[in-house]
């Protein structure tokens, strides 16, 4: 457990050291928010009835760049196989690795995430909503990227093969996230789709880190 | 019997279109697969013959076990 | 008596049971075809709701059904390998793939081609054919993660583990593409078919998919063997095969 902390830690300050690798999921976020505003009509209708929607999508494209090169450092020095053989599980090895990825790149964009729902017009409860769903879904998706980033470790056309592989594992929480915001919009509820929300990311979070441990052993035999 | 000509059988009642690519494309698809399947055997049995023929005594014995 | 469940995973005594049971299948396929071709189109009456469209079922739903049923016995297939080690499981999960993504295709295609005419749509955002959708993205991602990875046995596990999280994920996608669909949507398209379908049309129906069954059960049987060969074609029993007539 220690040495889990000691892992979590150290990744931490690796963030820490290169936030612009870490900040571009959130640039990625903000950019293709906008875009997402400049390419239709800005009539605040529209834009409600699309907010929930294009925001959402914008931050599962950009929790694809978090996960992608979640292993390929430590793959590439070395030190991935060093902590191979280390006593830590490895599960609980890509559990920290995915957690301080969160916390350094998806965490910046929930919290800005209420900035781009003004810009799509979001009313009250939606914008505080926003964030609370982002957060709980990005946290899965970071989860079960790692599965497709320990898939894709060291392969030519990596990245391309990444989205191939998690987009169709993403469309629950896509889903799920991007109906409870619109439901908070149009004031028909949102309850159940935060608990199914809610319960995604508590599987994913328990379940992901034992497939991708499993996937990590393959890319370093 | 359904039909009183071949020209209703083709017809389909004005679907002919719909049925006759769904049925269509199956069939060809499906043959397509097994020709390209049929290629592929035969090309990996030309190989390993002519493998064979190219080294021909040394057949070590390897074990046929289960693995 | 002790029966040995590993007996024929041994590729020389597999490579010989799927090349006598393989053309055996493609028989049945090609007879059990024909007989449901005939029973689809000479003997099942017209429906009085869809006219003579509604025939594109008698391939629509057998190629439905095998395109799930795939997937599921790449899971098992994959499972097995993982958990058995034995390198015929692997095998069979990579054969199964191509027929898998076929009829997913097939699957989508006439769907639309039946759907055009009934609802006047070629395609609407109903569960099923969105989860059909994603399942031939499952099955494109798992061709793609074969061909990028050269070493083999990194590539049938790493298969194996996504063919696996696939399986897990598929109930979960149904179900969610279900919730996010009766909110949108209403009931605006009934997909039900008619209840009171005659019992020529269900057996005819029945024989079809029979008839896909035979075919997957044949192609990949024979895609497993070519895949055996191009994978162990420079040991011992692999030549043999050829030693009669490579004089």
């Amino acid at each position: 457990m220690t040495l889990a902390l000691v892992l979590f830690k150290r990744e931490c300050a690796l963030v820490l050291r290169k936030p612009g690798d870490a900040l571009s999921a959130l640039f990625f976020f903000v950019l293709c928010a906008t875009l997402f505003a400049l390419s239709i009509n800005p009539e605040p209708q529209l834009l409600r009835a699309l907010g929930p929607g294009a925001l959402w999508v914008c931050a599962l494209l950009s929790s694809l760049i978090v996960v992608g090169e979640l292993f390929e450092g430590d793959w590439r020095d070395g030190t991935l196989e060093q902590l191979l053989l280390s006593p830590l599980p490895l599960p609980a090895m890509v559990a920290a690795k995915a957690l301080a990825r969160w916390l350094g790149s998806a965490l910046p964009l929930v919290l800005v995430s209420p900035l781009l729902g003004l810009q799509f017009e979001l009313s009250g409860s939606a914008l505080l909503l926003l964030p609370l769903t982002l957060a709980l879904g990005t946290l899965a998706l970071v989860f079960v990227g790692s599965i497709g980033a320990a898939l894709t470790l060291g392969l030519r056309s990596g990245s391309m093969l990444l989205s191939l592989l998690l987009l169709p594992l993403y469309i629950p929480v896509l889903i799920f996230g991007a109906l409870a915001v619109a439901g908070a919009q149009s004031g028909s509820g949102f309850e159940a789709e935060l608990s199914i929300l809610a319960a995604l990311c508590l599987l994913s979070v328990f379940f992901a880190p034992f497939a991708s441990a499993a996937c990590l052993e393959l890319a370093c035999e | 019997m359904n039909w009183d000509s071949v020209s209703a059988f083709l017809h389909m009642g004005g679907y002919g279109l719909y049925v006759w690519g769904s049925f269509g494309v199956t069939l060809l698809l499906l043959a397509l697969e097994t020709a390209l399947l049929s290629r592929r055997a035969r090309r990996v049995a030309d190989e390993i013959r002519q493998q064979t023929k190219a080294a021909r005594p040394p057949l070590k014995p390897r074990h046929t076990g289960q693995d | 008596m002790k029966i040995n469940w590993f007996y024929f995973s041994s590729p020389p005594r597999f490579y010989a049971l799927a090349g006598r049971l393989s053309p055996l299948f493609f028989a049945l396929a090609l007879l059990l075809t024909t007989l449901g071709l005939y029973l689809g189109f000479f003997v099942a009456p017209t429906d009085f709701q869809q006219g003579e469209g509604y025939r594109i079922i008698f391939v629509h739903v057998p190629v439905s059904w095998m395109s799930m049923f795939i997937y599921l016995v790449i899971a098992f297939w994959s499972a097995m390998g993982l958990v058995m080690k034995t390198r015929i499981s692997m095998v069979m999960a990579q054969a199964l793939v191509p027929t898998g993504a076929l009829f997913t295709f097939l699957s989508l295609w006439t769907g639309a081609l039946w759907g055009k005419p009934m609802w006047g749509a070629w395609w609407v955002w109903d569960a099923r054919l969105t989860s059909e959708l994603i399942l031939l993205f499952l099955y494109l991602a798992l061709m793609a993660l074969r061909a990028a990875i050269d070493d083999e046995r990194r590539a049938d596990r790493a298969c194996a583990l996504f063919a696996l999280v696939g399986v897990v994920n598929v109930p979960v996608i149904y179900f969610s593409v279900k919730w996010w669909n009766t909110l949108h949507q209403g009931a605006s398209v009934s997909l039900t078919r008619a209840p009171s379908m005659a019992s020529t049309m269900l057996f005819g129906m029945l024989v079809m998919a029979l008839a896909a069954w035979a075919y997957t059960i044949a192609t990949s049987l024979k895609r497993a063997r070519t895949l055996l060969l191009e994978r162990e074609g420079d040991s011992e029993w692999a030549r043999r095969q050829f030693a009669g007539d490579a004089r």
